[in-house]
């Protein structure tokens, strides 16, 4: 089985860093601020690389949609294993009302050109937390859907996926091509060494633009504003047990 | 019904809104979250209509449970075996020809991951880009939700002429059961499901627990890194059961093992808001505030005093829990 797999890659903020709401509440800052792969698309990279290293996959190509700076995590998942990138390239404006319905469409575009037989997608990103992308993907290219995946077995051309539900997991089989959207722990990326960044800058990166690939990129959504969420006053102490129970009591919610 | 264009739009008619709630259930119990989303529903400004939609295999108990949830008017029912399973490849198809046949201006489903998973493939048939998680709705068009891990909310206002949304459980209210004055009407739909042959329900390994439902519980009691191990989890258990509270985790404990993956909470895990969260050797990780911190009350024990969790914490207590937690217990049995 020789499975050709696009892995999607997007550059968001760290997951450490503390965003800060623009005065003029237009948006979150991201000037100067650390991005980073997002951590479900690095746990996604790591599930097709691995699927060549057993062998079951001989291309992984990883994708990121954004502008120039977006090459930076497509360089990082050439490094951790990616054979080639795609940079679909959108100017720093028109990157603000890129949606989850313009990536999809994206996506299944690509995989349709480069004759894909699975799309490992990271389950949400950690800025806009949509976790739409991988469903709306299957949808364009009406494939089968296996989304926050824990574990992924391949099997001629059927993949089973562990999912990770609401009130435990759940198990379903589905037939290639198709679409998975990995969750937490579907795996553990590794980190990319030094002689891998290096390899990567050989790698190839091919730049398109959404109109090459034939998708209109027109807003469906403006965003009205974004402020922040009502502050908690916290720092509250109590001095022992005795204390926390007594205050718990006094709640009176049991 | 006429499909309604945009040419009607800027009309200084009101025109009014149909909204399709999409029911979540297992065939014998109606989830929660579909209390929550039929509230969100009744909410949509110029609102007319609320239709549930009841999608299942051996579903007649859930429609009849729900025709009778005030706010409903209408029922429809798709009862086939090819349902089984709940694929969202076999379910979306449905509610796009629902759609395509009532022309709905709104479409609602539940943020649990059942309407996550299947909101999204619906969106993109009809060609929409929806809204996810919504908290708040400021009008017909305009929707609250919240980004990064819920320390930024974000207001969007959909062009598109369908809204199609999940709806976050912990921001509205219930509806109460039997509460509707008269049951709705029930009919089927008058739609056949095909099961796809692309996709098949294996199984599903789900946790029993006679315990409150993360979700629905007054009180949540969960434990972190801080716990060490999963036998250690029975102490939280112990305290739960004085207050009859529920038991959750940060992702530290289910990446480690401690505990099942259903009872993380978190950014990316379950959302919930009840009146008192406890956490218990928690460090209070932005993505697990994410998750919690629109509790009315949260006390935090951790014998860190630096703990993060402190910043947010009304009852704050540094102390080993290995001590206090057994010690609570005891008090919260007396008397």
């Amino acid at each position: 089985m020789s499975l050709r797999i696009l892995v999607g890659c997007k550059r968001a903020i760290d997951y450490a860093v503390k965003i800060q709401v623009k005065s003029d509440l237009s948006g979150v800052v991201t000037e100067g601020v650390k991005h980073a792969l997002n951590p479900f698309d690095e746990i996604a990279m790591e599930e097709a690389v691995r699927l060549k290293e057993k062998k079951l996959a001989n291309e992984v190509i990883a994708v990121s949609c954004g502008p120039a700076q977006s090459q930076d995590v497509l360089r990082t998942a050439l490094a951790l294993g990616a054979d080639k990138a795609v940079h679909v390239e959108v100017p720093a404006k028109e990157y603000e009302t890129l949606q989850p319905i313009h990536v999809s469409k994206i996506l299944a575009k690509l995989a349709e050109q480069e004759k894909v037989d699975l799309i490992i997608l990271g389950k949400q990103a950690i800025d806009d937390d949509c976790n739409q992308t991988g469903q709306m993907t299957a949808a364009v290219l009406n494939w089968p859907q296996a989304t926050f995946a824990s574990k992924l077995q391949l099997k001629d051309k059927e993949a089973t996926c562990e999912r990770e539900i609401d009130g435990g997991l759940e198990t379903i089989s589905i037939k290639l091509p198709a679409v998975v959207t990995a969750d937490l722990r579907l795996n553990t990326p590794r980190y990319a060494t030094l002689p891998n960044i290096m390899k990567a800058k050989k790698k190839p990166l091919k730049k398109f633009s959404p109109k090459d690939l034939g998708v209109d990129i027109t807003p469906r959504q403006e965003i009205v504003k974004v402020c922040e969420p009502p502050k908690r006053q916290g720092g509250g102490k109590v001095a022992s047990t005795e204390e926390l129970v007594e205050r718990i009591k006094k709640l009176g919610v049991n | 019904m006429f499909r309604i264009t945009k040419f009607f739009s800027c009309s200084s008619l009101a025109r009014l809104k149909h909204t399709l709630v999409v029911v979540e259930h297992d065939n014998q119990k109606l989830s929660q979250i579909t209390l929550n989303t039929l509230t969100a529903a009744t909410k949509i400004p110029k609102n007319e209509t609320v239709t549930c939609v009841v999608a299942g295999a051996g579903c007649g108990n859930i429609a009849n449970e729900v025709s009778r949830l005030a706010g409903v008017n209408k029922v429809l029912v798709v009862d086939d075996s090819n349902l089984q399973g709940f694929l969202p490849e076999n379910i979306a198809p449905i509610i796009v020809d629902l759609q395509k046949k009532n022309n709905f201006s709104h479409i609602a489903f539940g943020s649990s991951a059942f309407g996550k998973n299947l909101m999204p493939r619906v969106a993109a048939m009809l060609d929409v880009q929806p809204v996810s998680d919504i908290i708040g709705i400021d009008d017909e068009n305009t929707f609250v939700r919240t980004i990064y891990a819920g320390n930024a909310i974000q207001t969007v206002r959909s062009k598109d002429p369908i809204k199609i949304f999940t709806v976050r459980g912990t921001a509205f209210e219930a509806v109460k059961p039997d509460s509707a004055a008269s049951p709705a009407e029930i009919s089927p739909a008058g739609l056949t499901a095909t099961a796809t042959d692309k996709a098949a329900f294996v199984n599903q390994q789900l946790a029993k627990s006679d315990r409150p439902a993360l979700n629905a519980a007054k009180v949540v009691i969960a434990g972190g890194r801080g716990l060490q191990n999963g036998e250690n989890f029975k102490l939280l258990y112990d305290l739960a059961d004085t207050m009859n509270a529920a038991v959750g985790a940060s992702r530290a404990a289910v990446d480690a093992g401690y505990v099942p993956n259903d009872l993380q909470i978190g950014q990316t895990g379950k959302i919930v808001a009840p009146e008192l969260y406890i956490a218990v050797g928690v460090s209070g990780a932005i993505q697990h505030l994410a998750g919690m911190k629109d509790s009315k009350t949260i006390a935090a024990i951790n014998k860190d005093p630096e703990a993060p969790i402190f910043q947010v914490a009304d009852l704050g207590l540094v102390g080993d829990l290995f001590k206090e937690v057994p010690e609570m217990t005891k008090m919260m049995k007396k008397n």
